[in-house]
């Protein structure tokens, strides 16, 4: 029992979130709202780190890492509201196409080549979390490679990798452009069939574990985040002669959401060490990862959104940024309700 | 990272496990500890533990434990409450007195006080609450004074809400010895045994009808000075280590919620088949309260690595506090939403169990500081808030 991150891994993730602080502004988001794009600059330099590439195995360019090595990095990228599809890409497609590897359209070539453009910062992926058409699929616009879920013939789901020139994307117009949700038209075929059978869907179960627990990550930075600037309010502003986080009323909003931080934290780094290590309670702890984190992330939106007041309500301010970005996470990947759904039919389950 | 303990750790949960299963009275077998003869024999049972050295596990040798760390002693508390063994009596003692002890005490106070609460020969209650300084314990008007002997000192005052008080032997408290020192620099940390003249000790019922806390009067009560722990006048730094134990890793180890939130799963399981829409509204409270008691077992897990790396636990012991004391009223709320007219049910069954245990667990948001007050601490020392 050492539960606790390396130096190694802690450094990493300094190093990471000082990058982030210079190319990831408030600026920087606000411009991306305006051309939400799945590929930039800053995109470039997170590969260059090695953050894109780090589940990529090291002989396709990768650095062979873990979820456990990601997760901090993922919770960086939440706490500055990163607008590239670092979830998609480096915590899903990147060890999917890893483990499918030959099966994966145009063989092990193809998937090694996906895999080594992952790894160089060309290549932004999508993952469709269903197979329903009518679901708008997060980062599918402008998108250079989609994994898609359609019905097999067996009646259980197949994975296919697809390439954009394959698919038709429509906008989505959503709350926060940058997640650039499109709505997929596309035909499977046996040219973009990745897996079938039980191969599909032990990857389409593992996918949706990785996403829980990378959503997760996410929503801690951006709790995180939220949390910090309305104390940071919370200090300058001053009502009845005194900063209003004197007051117990406003103390008590913004502790509640630290607790339930301080809490979704060891969760989501649990459940990122039991997927990398297949440990037999891995979906599980997802659940409870993913359900803690956005049970965090909601409250810490409301209550940051409180501690501002009317200001926090605005455009100009820089909150919204952040709160969209929380509400969109503690949905996707399945809500908090959900995942409890989901670990109670497991806990009944098994008895 | 690992999350796993290692084959000596599991080993020992091995030989503690079969000890429990040879040597535990059944579940619920023993009279509540808050009766005289549920005390009595809960006292025996920590007589019993003691003798073959599992009482403190955590402790040295030399005082009756088995000198091993803070993992060992998770997994021990595992074993514990998977066994359903009896609540501890002497808890105020091992869990919160003898962590201030091990840092503060004297080596004669060790010897002399250490073995004897391990064996449960002596059982402690806590003397800080008064009438009048509750939340606001640096507003205690409890007194010690030079006695004229000047080899001590004596107190007069009143202490309440001491939980076991109404049966225990000795009291640890603070008092004022200087009342004109800024208030929290005149307060001194005492032992006293309840038996000394002047000592009045008054049970008080709870609200399910049994004395588990009391008041205590104090009236020119000789103490000795080598009863003070940690030094005239340090009282409430002193103090602040226990209230840490208490709040954080010591008093409430996560198998007391992970072992409670399994039994609500396999209560939901069997509502499932009697009434199954009555059941499945209560789900998603019984799935919340499972990952609460999961989430608290990691947490404590994260928290004892960062010690044993030589961290330490500041204010997040009061994160600590508010999450398991509202993590053990949602465990119990669910049970109860799940029992329907049975939670009513007084007796020894199981379904009394889930009643006494929302019982006691509504005291959680009160006890070892309101969950108002830890939700200051964490506002004004983990996100800097300004002190109101």
């Amino acid at each position: 029992m050492h539960f606790a991150f390396t130096d190694q891994q802690l450094e990493f993730r300094d190093a990471v979130r000082q990058v982030l602080a210079k190319v990831c502004t408030t600026d920087d988001l606000r411009a991306a709202y305006n051309a939400p794009a799945a590929r930039t600059s800053r995109w470039a330099a997170l590969a260059e780190l090695g953050v894109v590439g780090l589940q990529v195995p090291e002989d396709r360019g990768g650095l062979g890492l873990g979820l456990v090595d990601l997760v901090l990095l993922l919770e960086e990228a939440g706490r500055v509201a990163l607008p590239e599809p670092l979830v998609e890409t480096s915590a899903l497609t990147a060890p999917l196409l890893a483990e499918l590897g030959s099966t994966v359209p145009g063989g092990p070539a193809t998937s090694a080549a996906w895999l080594e453009a992952i790894a160089e910062g060309s290549v932004a992926a999508a993952v469709a979390e269903t197979s329903e058409p009518s679901v708008p699929v997060p980062g599918a616009n402008g998108a250079d490679l989609l994994v898609l879920v359609a019905p097999g013939d067996g009646g259980g789901p197949e994975i296919h990798v697809v390439g954009a020139d394959r698919v038709a994307v429509t906008l989505v117009p959503s709350l926060d452009p940058t997640r650039r949700l499109g709505r997929v038209g596309w035909s499977p075929g046996i040219d973009t069939r990745a897996a079938s059978g039980e191969v599909a869907a032990s990857g389409i179960r593992r996918s949706a574990d990785r996403a829980a627990v990378a959503s997760a990550a996410q929503l801690l930075g951006l709790t995180d985040r939220m949390i910090t600037m309305a104390a940071d309010y919370a200090r300058e502003r001053h009502q009845f002669g005194k900063p209003i986080g004197s007051f117990q009323a406003v103390k008590h909003l913004l502790a509640g959401a630290q607790v339930a931080l301080e809490f979704a934290r060891p969760v989501v780094y649990a459940a990122a060490w039991a997927l990398d290590e297949g440990e037999a309670d891995r979906s599980r702890l997802a659940s409870t990862a993913k359900a803690y984190a956005s049970e965090a992330a909601t409250e810490a939106a409301r209550v940051s959104l409180q501690v501002h007041g009317a200001i926090g309500y605005t455009w100009e301010c820089d909150l919204h940024l952040f709160l969209k970005r929380a509400w969109a996470l503690s949905e996707a990947w399945g809500s908090a309700a959900d995942h409890r759904h989901r670990l109670l039919a497991s806990l009944v389950g098994e008895r | 990272m690992e999350l796993r303990f290692s084959p000596a750790q599991e080993a020992f949960r091995h030989e503690a496990r079969a000890w429990l299963a040879a040597n535990a009275p059944p579940p619920r077998s023993l009279a509540s500890l808050d009766t005289a003869a549920g005390f009595e024999s809960h006292r025996q049972w920590e007589q019993t533990m003691f003798e073959d050295r599992w009482s403190v596990v955590s402790w040295p040798e030399e005082y009756g434990g088995r000198g091993v760390g803070i993992l060992e002693w998770l997994v021990f508390e595992e074993e514990y409450w998977r066994a359903q063994a009896p609540l501890r009596v002497s808890q105020n003692g091992v869990f919160l007195l003898a962590p201030t002890m091990f840092e503060f005490g004297t080596d004669r106070q060790k010897e002399r006080f250490l073995p004897a609460m391990a064996s449960g020969r002596e059982i402690w209650c806590q003397g800080w609450s008064e009438p009048d300084a509750g939340s606001d314990l640096a507003g205690i008007r409890s007194r010690a004074v030079r006695s004229a002997s000047d080899d001590g000192w004596v107190l007069t005052g009143q202490k309440t809400w001491a939980s076991r008080g109404a049966f225990a032997e000795w009291c640890f408290g603070l008092f004022r010895t200087d009342p004109q020192a800024e208030r929290h620099r005149g307060l001194t940390y005492f032992l006293v045994e309840l038996s000394t003249p002047g000592v009045t000790v008054r049970p008080i019922p709870q609200l399910d009808a049994e004395t588990g806390f009391a008041e205590i009067f104090f009236e020119d009560v000789f103490v000795p000075d080598d009863q003070v722990l940690g030094g005239v006048g340090q009282g409430w730094n002193v103090a602040m280590a226990t209230a840490g134990s208490e709040r954080g890793l010591s008093l409430r180890s996560p198998a007391r919620y992970t072992e409670a939130a399994a039994r609500l799963v396999a209560l939901y399981g069997e509502r499932l088949l009697v009434d199954p829409d009555r059941a499945t509204r209560s789900a998603d409270a019984v799935a919340q309260a499972w990952m609460d008691a999961e989430a608290y077992r990691l947490n404590t897990l994260w928290a004892a690595t960062r010690v044993l790396d030589g961290g330490s636990v500041g204010p997040e012991a009061s994160a600590n506090k508010i999450h398991w004391s509202e993590t053990d009223l949602g465990i119990h709320r669910a049970a109860l939403a799940l029992l329907g007219t049975d939670a009513e049910v007084l007796g020894g069954g199981p379904e009394a169990a889930w009643l006494d245990g929302y019982l006691f667990a509504l005291a959680g948001p009160i006890y070892a500081g309101t969950n108002e007050i830890q939700r200051n601490v964490v506002a004004e020392r983990m996100l800097g808030l300004p002190r109101g």
